[in-house]
């Protein structure tokens, strides 16, 4: 097959492209730049996107012989990923850049543009398998990323390569530097990765300004502190509520619900975060539908955890609803819900609401 | 392997590199006092000498430079340098919209750190500076205006430009004027003394010599501040020890490329001619872009430059890559991203017509199959590509 390897410059992708090439494929190696006006060094945690996370990709290029272009998509990303972020966190949601990437850049734009130019597949870094067009969890849990792939749709899986599903994270290390890879031990990307330092409130007040408004106590609705912007919090978060005095009943709070119209941050106890049921917008499923309703696993975050959940269509048929078998916290809309069928994946939703 | 890129740097003559890998082995700093220094410097010597005599310039107007940039960067932050120490109201850099980065950059850097302003000069459709431009962007002020630098011949789409005509103008001013000529040395006839410039910059590795090595042709009188300080080997002006196989090298490529440039643009020109009667032919709604005079003293003999609507030049690029034919989409930055040409956007053109566009320069080792591989392929690419822009 004609493969299209899309390496960040870092060690996965670099190894999933080198098994490409060993596997007898004809593989074309791509970085795909994401900013117009890329830093020249690469700072912070962030895993791609200078130009020495471009050099180092063209080096993993070279050590596996393959052709080598930069493909400029930092319009798309800004537009698609970018812009959709600051929208999200402005009417109060928590999106998840790396999902909005893979669904509209990665497996939309860069994979109907390698289509088109000839080739049969794309070939990326993440850890999940796929088996006969079916996604799975990857083998190695902590690093598994099918998470942020369930919202792929099965042409978009029917053309995507995964070669690292069936490693571990340690072994895939090993096996960079056994090929000579400049990057085995880089370390790993994490945050987002347009956010250099990581500071991601910091990030969207320049690009939000200050938006003052009240922290009001769910449990009396007391006014107990100010903050500069709602978009700063999402619902289950704890640290930097800079709330003056302790809660009368003496228990830590928490961002409940982040309410932009009004600028209001509502917070309350733990146990005011736990959610039984889930309202979803329309899902996405990455084969033949499952019949609903229907007995699955959910997962909501991207390291969370699954839990059973019993999934019916929502009567409009515009969404699905989500009984879950226990209380989950810290579940905020906007964030992805992936369904899955033990290790396999039947699709996701973007979640609407949680009680 | 088909290779239509010698406007980015063009194969080493076999004489060039013959003299080079022969002096590779020999000790000697041309600076030094002993015998082995004044051996080296003897090199250097009849390289500047024979350097000199190629191009129309006396030996002490040689400046060797490592290369283009350097000889940009020497001239045009040079002149500017000095002409505002000696009259402080001389800050205005003319420069054509169509310039190299080299000294494009360099005029903004000037602006941005140093107080100059940047005169834009226009183009027309062609790319070319018309020497009324120059007048009336001079006869603004005259007094306040630094230095003028216009390319000899455009990188991207090979346009001439009339130096003699703006030299003279420059000079009614008593205007310093600087060209850029590396894409002409070896494919027109170029004699500082007759162009009437003060300063012209030329580099090996487009004629034949060696990569990382160039001179700035510098006229005796004028004065330039230097950019590289320390041992001041070259006039004063350029600090650093003299790179002498290098030298040596460029000497004797710039001696074979203009001897041999009046037979070999006849050559070019011809098979110019059938890549853009192929390719016009294969694509009919290809559009060729800079003069479509094909007169050589309106564009470069080696160059044809093209805009295919509907596809972008870097999928282009890939197609014909992976078919072992080598062209070039223009500006690139230094991740590798295409940008849309400056060149062609000066001209007039839109940014879909300069992102879906590409260039072919052939050079010494051009062939007629060359150009039969190119047309037989960029029909079928042109359309992939369009496909993919959709």
């Amino acid at each position: 097959m004609k493969v299209l390897a899309a390496l960040s410059g870092g060690v996965d992708s670099a190894v999933a492209a080198a098994r490409a090439v060993d596997a007898g494929h004809d593989v074309t190696a791509v970085h795909l730049a994401l900013s117009s006006t890329p830093a020249a060094l690469r700072s912070g945690a962030r895993g791609c996107c200078s130009l020495e996370d471009a050099r180092d990709a063209r080096r993993a290029a070279d050590v596996l012989g393959v052709p080598f272009y930069v493909w400029d998509v930092a319009e798309r990303f800004g537009r698609e990923v970018v812009d959709d972020f600051v929208a999200e966190y402005a009417a109060g949601r928590t999106p998840n850049p790396c999902i909005r990437c893979n669904e509209r850049i990665k497996f939309a734009a860069v994979l109907d543009r390698a289509v088109a130019l000839g080739f049969d597949a794309v070939c990326t870094g993440h850890y999940a398998r796929l088996v006969d067009g079916v996604l799975y969890r990857a083998v190695d849990h902590g690093k598994d990323q099918s998470y942020v792939l369930a919202v792929l749709a099965p042409w978009q899986l029917s053309r995507a390569m995964f070669p690292l599903g069936d490693t571990v994270k340690a072994d895939v290390r090993r096996e960079a530097s056994s090929r000579g890879l400049a990057v085995a031990e880089k370390p790993d990307s994490h945050d987002v990765c347009f956010i250099a330092d990581g500071d991601t409130a910091g990030w969207l007040r320049g690009h939000l300004g200050d938006q003052p408004g009240p922290i009001v106590d769910a449990a009396t609705g007391d006014v107990v502190g100010a903050h500069d912007g709602a978009y700063a919090f999402t619902v289950g978060q704890r640290r930097g509520l800079r709330i003056g005095r302790p809660a009368a009943d003496g228990l830590p709070r928490y961002v409940l619900d982040v309410s932009p119209v009004t600028r209001t941050v509502t917070v309350g106890t733990a146990a005011d975060l736990d959610v039984l049921t889930v309202m979803t917008g329309a899902p996405t499923w990455c084969g033949v539908p499952p019949s609903l309703p229907s007995q699955t696993l959910v997962q909501m975050r991207a390291h969370g955890e699954a839990v059973p959940a019993y999934v019916e269509d929502l009567p409009d048929g515009a969404g699905l609803r989500l009984q879950l078998s226990s209380p989950a916290r810290g579940i905020a809309p906007g964030q992805t819900a992936a369904l899955y069928d033990g290790e396999r994946v039947l699709g996701s939703a973007t979640i609407e609401r949680a009680d | 392997m088909t290779y239509l890129d010698h406007a980015a740097t063009t194969p080493m003559l076999p004489a060039a590199a013959e003299t080079m890998s022969g002096l590779l082995g020999q000790v000697g700093n041309a600076s030094s006092l002993h015998a082995t220094g004044r051996r080296a410097r003897r090199v250097v010597e009849e390289s500047r000498e024979t350097i000199a005599a190629a191009l129309g310039a006396r030996p002490s107007e040689v400046v060797l430079t490592s290369g283009g940039t350097e000889a940009d960067n020497l001239a045009v932050k040079g002149i500017y340098w000095a002409r505002r120490g000696a009259d402080p109201r001389r800050r205005r850099v003319l420069v054509s919209a169509v310039e190299h980065h080299a000294v494009m950059d360099t005029a903004l850097w000037l602006a941005a750190h140093e107080g100059a302003s940047v005169g834009w000069l226009p183009v027309d459709s062609s790319g070319r500076v018309a020497p009324s431009v120059l007048a009336a962007a001079i006869e603004e002020a005259p007094e306040e205006v630094a230095l003028v630098s216009v390319m000899w011949a455009n990188n991207e789409v090979g346009t001439v430009q009339p130096i003699a005509e703006l030299a003279e103008i420059a000079h009614g001013h008593g205007i310093p004027m600087h060209t850029d000529a590396v894409q002409a040395v070896g494919q027109l006839p170029v004699d500082f003394g007759a162009s009437g410039v003060d300063a012209l910059t030329v580099t090996g590795h487009k004629f034949g010599g060696p990569l990382g090595a160039g001179a700035l042709l510098l006229g005796r009188d004028v004065e330039v501040a230097p950019v590289l300080h320390g041992g001041g080997q070259e006039r004063d002006v350029r600090s650093g020890t003299l790179d002498v196989p290098a030298i040596a090298a460029l000497a004797t490529a710039v001696e074979i490329a203009v001897k041999e440039q009046p037979e070999r643009a006849e050559r070019l020109l011809a098979l110019r001619s059938s890549l853009v009667r192929g390719v016009c032919a294969a694509v009919p709604d290809a559009q060729l872009n800079g003069d479509l005079s094909f007169a050589m003293d309106r564009r470069l003999p080696g160059n044809a430059h093209f805009s295919f609507p509907g596809c972008e030049g870097d999928a282009l690029l890939m197609l014909l890559d992976a078919r072992d034919i080598e062209c070039s989409t223009g500006s690139a930055c230094s991740a590798g991203v295409a940008r849309p040409s400056h060149v062609l956007l000066a001209m007039g053109h839109d940014e879909a017509r300069a992102r879906g566009s590409l260039r072919f320069s052939l050079g010494h080792t051009s062939t007629d199959g060359d150009v039969e591989a190119l047309v037989a392929a960029i029909g079928p690419v042109v359309e992939r590509a369009r496909s993919a822009a959709q």
